[in-house]
Formats: structure tokens, sequence, C-alpha cells
């Protein structure tokens, strides 16, 4: 790409007519969801037996909507990265799920779960889209109790509820540390349910590696068989991608190994727009890294700042011990910044303090990038069994990753990457650009605008697959006219060829480098140049830069071992190549929001003290991508947000 | 710190496998064994061979892809550690140490330390579950469940499904881990109406899979990353015992 087409452009007045949201046309929220299923085409069981839908990834997402079609009678293909769909990295949400239940009689409603959802995103998503989330939520906890996910009971056997960030009721539902694997095992029990009962084709070790697209609609995926390298075509008459996030670009983050965005950048490849994508969250509280090949950082989950305060000695360069730093000496800087939320200040803006004070000299732990969450207060208050009751597990994994038990010395914890709220385009429907190509959980752009509430991944990932896109994907496939697709057919066997042109092209390359080597590079330019805060400057910078790291990859990459064969490095160059494309689409996105946002913090365009500055009049609005190919740079659309119910007003949290 | 790494190698399903030994040198104490696998890896890349076939996802312990035989012991045999939490400090400078996959008549070798555990998600699809369609749930808090019994329950749930319990058993018996679902369902109202039902089918299905009966020798208990209860084991014979309701 060249430095001029790197030039941010002004953007577009008008809304894209590719891009049409199909917005409820209700002009109150409440009820909008349900009138827009009255409208939705209905089909008999024998007629939905007839068609097939496939489904890209088994974390929540995933399996709640493969379990939840072919319940309906879809027959359904469900594909899964891992050796099973229990191990989906959904597994490792810890703190917990939102629902605006108001079991706590705190002042929740569906309402103010929509408020604080929009506002935490920092208007940067759709009025209807959220609120539907807060709706659904309530039917979601229903769903999993009678599941039999065993959520935290009080001592009366009522459902028990924590506080997360950027919240100031109680309304997050939790199992211990674990929540996520246990709402995980729920679908993925649900799946497994439909898979003995024979509508579900579970196919575990596949990893998409091309879309079909026929006669303009998505009708298939080509997959690597893992274990054989065997490229197998899986043909249905629509596709739902839930395949999660990409902040694993980042090379150091808390995403899992196979955590990637190959299927999401190959559906942008074939034509599906890329909505946001500078849009990326860091989770504050992680274990800083032991060395900097470490690819897999650790969470720690936010629950623990309900009881955890943060903080870092009030001067700079202070090496003592925790211990021995009096009270006076110490900076709970989330409380004396943030006094109504305190230590629950949302994650964008924990992680931007946090890296603020470091850089500022006031870091700890052996290289000060490092802050401590400290739960002495809380221990004095309540007793060490309460706190174990509520966080065993996270406690256990801390004293195994760091040898220190965290109620004797504070934990030491630092942003990283965690979470994508960019993603694909999709309409209020879930669906994409591309007909037939259903988007759902991490993997689209939908609700969290720029930046995700703790305890609203798992809500959404649930949200749109139990409840949304089994009636959207439902509808457009019981409505339609497929013809059938051979598997000798002119699409397949052209996104065969691509695929299979791309693994000859990564086994070619004879270079000296490993795959691995380069995505830690990009993600050492990320970090600095597109990470917590980001400038005209590093981002022109660090977009050049990942350019000439691509144009590199391609000549200096070494695999080992042949294409028809296990071939876990085959498996990492082709996900890094994918990276590297997105990581420049990311830089052009972050240099072209001129303003802040959430996590897009543009140093330019900050508040007196120091706070994102949004420029609404510019940017109250989605920026979504198309690809222009090898040779083109990707072109803009725009969708404007409407704010009818909510005036977006400066996001404070002081 | 230096060590020696003696792994085995089998480069497909029906090819012969062997042990070979890797010196490791400049590990940091503080990484992981995997990690250590990673940086060997990198290694064998560079100088052009096939990399180790190794599982692993979240490498906090809680997805249970990773699993292999560490030092005899599945999962290295320390209590409530999975494979990925395993740290170099843990072992002596200078060690070598034998890394195998987990072997079982149930889990045929993919290739170097990577199995098939699939027969895991039969069982699961054998009734591990509660039959609900989405959609017809009533008010969660309609029915209220004591909260040692959610916390009972929720210990049996934890199960992560990497089968260390079955590679550790001498008769490589799932009665661990069927007994951990049952358990977690037959423990909660939601679960009550299919108990009966549930671990019969799932013992048959265990059966079927080539998995072993259990004859109490608790290993499967020692090495769970989990530390799921042996209790689950005598509930799932209760359960499996029980008259099915009318």
């Amino acid at each position: 790409m060249s430095a001029a087409a790197i030039q941010p452009s002004s953007p577009a007045r008008s809304r894209d007519r590719e891009l049409e949201p199909h917005l409820p046309q209700s002009s109150t929220l409440p009820g909008a969801w349900r009138e827009r299923q009255a409208g939705f085409t209905l089909a008999t069981r024998a007629r939905r037996r007839q068609r097939r839908v496939i489904v890209v990834g088994s974390g929540l997402a995933g399996a709640a909507a493969a379990a939840t079609l072919s319940e309906l009678g879809f027959q359904v293909s469900c594909l899964c990265i891992q050796d099973s769909p229990r191990r989906a990295h959904s597994v490792a949400a810890q703190g917990g799920i939102n629902a605006s239940k108001n079991y706590q009689h705190d002042g929740d409603s569906v309402q103010r779960l929509f408020l604080d959802t929009l506002r935490g995103g920092d208007y940067r998503s759709r009025e209807p889209n959220v609120y539907r989330l807060a709706e659904l939520s309530l039917a979601i906890i229903d769903q999993c109790v009678a599941q039999g996910v065993p959520f935290a009971r009080e001592y009366g056997g009522q459902l028990e509820n924590r506080s997360f960030g950027g919240a100031l009721v109680s309304r997050t539902f939790y199992a211990r540390g674990v929540t996520g694997q246990q709402l995980l095992l729920g679908a993925y029990q649900a799946l497994l349910k439909e898979v003995d009962q024979g509508g579900v084709q579970l196919l575990p070790r596949r990893e998409m590696l091309e879309l079909i697209v026929e006669d303009g609609r998505a009708r298939g995926v080509i997959a690597r068989h893992l274990p054989t390298g065997a490229l197998e075509a899986h043909l249905g008459d629509a596709v739902v991608l839930a395949s999660g996030g990409y902040a694993s670009v980042f090379h150091q983050s808390t995403n899992a190994q196979s955590s990637n965005a190959t299927a999401v950048v190959r559906a942008y490849e074939q034509g599906a727009a890329f909505a946001n994508p500078c849009f990326v969250q860091f989770h504050p509280s992680c274990l800083p890294p032991h060395a900097p090949e470490q690819g897999k950082l650790i969470l720690m989950s936010e629950a623990l700042r309900n009881d955890g305060r943060v903080w870092v000695p009030r001067s700079p360069g202070d090496r003592r011990a925790p211990e021995s730093i009096p009270e006076a000496e110490r900076d709970y800087y989330l409380e004396r910044m943030y006094p109504r939320y305190g230590n629950l200040a949302p994650r964008d803006l924990a992680s931007r303090a946090a890296k603020g004070r470091c850089d500022a000299g006031h870091g700890v732990g052996p290289d000060g990038r490092g802050v401590y969450l400290d739960l002495a207060e809380a221990l004095a208050r309540e007793g060490a069994p309460r706190l174990v009751e509520r966080y065993a597990n996270l406690f256990e994994l801390y004293q195994r990753a760091t040898g220190t038990d965290p109620l004797r010395a504070p934990m030491i914890i630092y942003p990283a990457a965690h979470y994508s709220m960019g993603g694909l385009w999709v309409d209020y429907d879930l669906m994409s650009n591309l007909p037939g190509l259903f988007v759902i959980g991490e993997a689209n752009f939908s609700d969290h605008g720029a930046n995700r509430l703790g305890a609203s991944a798992l809500l959404q990932g649930l949200a749109d697959g139990y409840f949304i896109v089994p009636q959207t994907a439902s509808s457009y496939a019981a409505g339609g006219t497929f013809a059938p697709l051979a598997p000798a057919s002119a699409s397949v066997r052209s996104a065969l060829a691509r695929a299979e042109q791309r693994t000859r092209r990564l086994l070619g390359a004879g270079g000296q480098h490993t795959a691995r080597q380069f995505h830690a590079q990009l993600g050492r330019l990320l970090w600095s140049g597109c990470g917590l805060s980001r400038n005209r400057d590093t981002l022109q910078r660090t977009a050049l830069a990942v350019a000439e790291l691509r144009a590199r990859f391609w000549r200096e990459l070494r695999v080992t071992a042949g294409a028809a064969e296990l071939n876990q490095e085959l498996e990492r160059a082709g996900r890094v190549a994918d990276y590297l494309l997105l990581a420049e689409l990311m830089c052009l996105d972050a240099l072209r929001r001129e303003e802040s946002a959430g996590c897009h913090f543009r140093e330019e365009y900050q508040t007196a003290e120091g706070e994102a500055r949004r420029r609404d009049e510019e940017f109250a609005h989605v920026a979504a991508w198309f690809y222009g190919g090898e040779a083109e740079p990707p072109r803009l659309a725009i969708e404007p947000l409407q704010f009818r119910h909510v005036t977006p007003s400066e996001r404070s949290y002081r | 710190m230096k060590l020696a790494l003696r792994i085995w190698r089998q480069a497909g399903p029906a090819l012969p496998g062997a042990f070979v030994r890797y010196e490791l040198d400049g590990a940091a104490p503080e990484s992981t064994l995997l990690e250590a696998l990673d940086q060997l890896n990198e290694r064998l890349v560079l100088a052009g061979e096939a990399p180790i076939a190794f599982e692993s996802d979240c490498r906090e312990g809680i997805c249970g892809a990773c699993g292999v035989v560490v030092g005899g012991r599945a999962h290295g045999g320390r209590p409530r550690t999975a494979s990925c939490e395993l740290r170099l400090s843990a072992f002596r400078e200078g060690e070598e140490i034998t890394i195998e996959p987990f072997r079982a008549r149930a889990f045929p070798i993919v290739r170097d330390l990577i199995v098939d555990r699939s027969a895991l998600d039969r069982l699961i699809a054998a009734g591990g579950y509660v039959s609900l369609r989405t959609g017809g749930a009533a008010e969660a808090n309609a029915l209220p469940i004591a909260k040692d019994v959610a916390e009972r329950a929720l210990d049996a749930a934890a199960c992560i499904g990497c089968g260390a319990c079955i590679a550790a058993c001498p008769n490589a018996s799932a009665a661990l881990f069927v007994g951990a679902k049952v358990t977690h369902l037959a423990l909660l109202p939601q679960g009550g109406p299919e108990r009966s039902r549930r671990a019969r089918r799932m013992v048959e299905a265990a059966d079927r899979e080539g998995f072993g009966a259990c004859s109490s020798h608790g290993e499967c208990h020692a090495v769970c990353p989990k530390g799921i209860d042996l209790g689950v084991i005598g509930r799932l014979n209760r359960e499996h015992l029980r008259r099915p309701p009318g």
C-alpha cells in the first residue's frame, strides 16, 4: 500500500446502499424485535428438513445456533476447529453474564442495561440492536438455568449476582470464575443432544479456509481437515459464521492458540464488509508476560474488581515491597479519577489509566509494566472463606502462574489485547451484506460499539446463537428458493483452487523465518502503534511497517513438512498471513477515525481531563470496509448511526 | 535453564513411534513446559524438521485440550494442574523430562502427542444433557436450589474433558468422566426426569467405546486437573441402579 493510500479521506455523508441495516420500523424500542419476528417467513417442518445450514464455530454463539436450528428441523453441519466443541474459547470466560433481571431490586431494568451498554460502547452501536440484547438477557438466564447451568445461589436458593465494570447495579450472574465454561457446556450439551437426535453433523478439527459464494449468495465453505490436510467442501443453503474475534492479531493476547481471524478475513475477501476494525478491547487485568515470545497471556476476571482495589506507588520508581508502602503513599488511581465508579470503571478507561501510570514511572513488577490489584481491604472486611468461595479458581490460577497467593500479597496486573468489538458488518437480522452469510458472536461488530462492558460477551454470543439467528436464518432459508449446488460446480471448484493456491504459496516461500517470529513482530508493531493510544503519526508509520512486514512474510517465511498431513506450522502460517492483512486494515480504520471513542483513543482528540473526545458530527457512524484486492486499497462505506431515543452525551464515569 | 526432553514421535496413526531426545538450553524457569515445546519447535522448523505435534488452546487449564503424560503421570501428576500449567521451575536443572501421549484403547494416536478423544463427545451425546428446546424455559428464580446443592453440582460440572482420568486408569475406565456429568445433572432438579435413562445410556456408550470398568484404583482423581471427587463414581453406580420412574 502506498503512503498516499493511507491518508485519511473525509467520510462520505450518504449511506452506502450496500449497507442497508434493515432496522425495525417500529417507533418504540420495546417490542421492535417482536414485531420484526412477526414478519418472518415460516415454512413447514418438512420443508425445513430439506434445508442445510453450515455453522462455522462451536463456541457459545455457534453451538447455540447449531443446536437451535437443528431443533427447528434444519439439517446442520457444525465445524469446530478444536477436537471437541467443548474447547471453544468461550470456555475461558470467567466472570459472568449480564442480565437485567433486577433480582437485587437495585433499580435495574431492560432500559437500564440498554443505556449502560450503549453508553459503555461510547455511542458507536445501534440503538435497536442493543435494546434487543438487553431484552433477550432475561430469556437467556431462564434458558441456561433450565439446561442445568449451576449458577451461584444465595442461601435462600435464589440466583446470586455480582457487579461488573460500567454499571452501578448488580446484574452479573456467575458460576465462580468459570462462567464461560459452564455456559459453554450448556450449549455444548444442547448441541450434542441434537447430534444424538441426528440433526447435527459435527465436524471437529476443521478449519474454514474459504467461503463459497454462488450467484451472489453464501452457500458453503471449504475446510481443511486438520489431521489429514484434506480439503473438504461443505455445502448448504446458508452459512453462519461464529468463528470468534481477532484480538490474537496482537500476538500477546488473552485469546487461545487456535482463536484466529481466517474465517472472517476470507469472508471479507469474498465481499463481506468489515466494520470498525480498529475497535479492539484491552483487558485491564491480565498477568504481565514473563517472556517476549510468550503469546498467550493469562486473564484475571474483572469480577475481582468487585473486591480488589487497584493502586500504584505515589512516587515514581518506588521499588519497595507493597506491604512496606504506607497507605498515604499509595495512589488508588481509579478511585481518584472516577469517584462514582471507582474500581469498577469500564475496561477501556481502566486499561488506559494503568498504562498511563506505568508510562509515568509508577509501574510495579520486574519491568515496571504492572499495577497492584489488592484484596487486603476485602479480606479484612469479609475474611478469606467468603473471598475463596467467590474466586477460588481465580486464586488457584494466579498462584499456579506466579507462585504468589493473592490473599497474602497484591496481584500484579497489566492490560492485554482481549476482545474485538469490530468484526464483519451485519444488519439487524445479523446477516452480512452477502445474502446467506450470517455472522454471530464476537465475529460480528453489532452490539458493543467502541467498548464492550464486562460480562456482555457471553450475553451477546447466546442472544445471537439461541434467539436471533435461528429466527432470521430460518426466515431466509425457509423463504428462498435454492437451486442444488453440485460439488463440481464452478463456484466450489474456484473456492477449492483458491485454498490450494494459498497453501502452496505458504509452503513454497522457502525463507528463514518462522510464522511465529512474524506474528510476534506484528504484535510489537501494533501494540506500540495501534494499541491503547494512537495518533496520526504513529498510525501512518505502523501501517507502512505492517505492509512491509507482510511483503517480507511472503518472501522469508519458512514452513516445514507438507500439506497432506497434520501440520500445525502450516496452520499457524495461514493465520499469520491473515493477521497481516487485517492489521493493515486496522491501522487504516484507526487513522481515518479522527476522534476518540471507547477503546479507540486518538491522542489528538481528548478532553481537558484527558478523556476520549468523540466527534459525533463527523464520526457517529459505522465504518465498513470492502476488500479491494491485492492491488487496490479497501473501499470505505459508512452506515450513519441514528439516536432517536437517547441523546449521546460525553461519557463520564467521574 | 537446561533441560532434556524425551518426546514420543509418531508421524501418523498407523506408523511406528519412538522416543526422541532433545536438549533445550536457555529456557526461563517461569516459562511453562508447553512454552518450552514451542521454543523447541521453532528450532526444529528453522532446522527444516517437522515440529512436534501437540495440542493446547487456552493455556490456562480450562479448555482441556492439552493433556500429555509427563514423567509417567498424566498432566505431570501435580495436584489440580493441567499440562499447560506446568512451570519449568517445578523441574530440576538438567532434568530429563519424558513426554508422551495419553494412552488408552479409546484414544487412538493422531500424531506425536495428539490423540483422538472424540469418544468423550460420544459419551455426552448418549444422554449427558437436559432435553430442552430453546425458548421454552420457565422463569429462572421460580425453582429455588439450595446453595450447597448448586456448589456440589458445579464441583462435578468443573470437568474439562481432558481425558487424564482415562489415561491414568489401569483399566482405561471413563467412570470419573461419566460420573461427573451424571452427578452434575442428577443433583439439580432440571436433570431429574432423565437421570436413570442418562446413567444407563452413558454407561452403555462407554462400554461400546472400549473404556474399561472401574476397579477403584483412584488414580483418576489423583491426576484430575479439577480434582473431581471419587464420590461421583459412587453416584454413577447408584444412578445406574435406580429404577426408572413409573
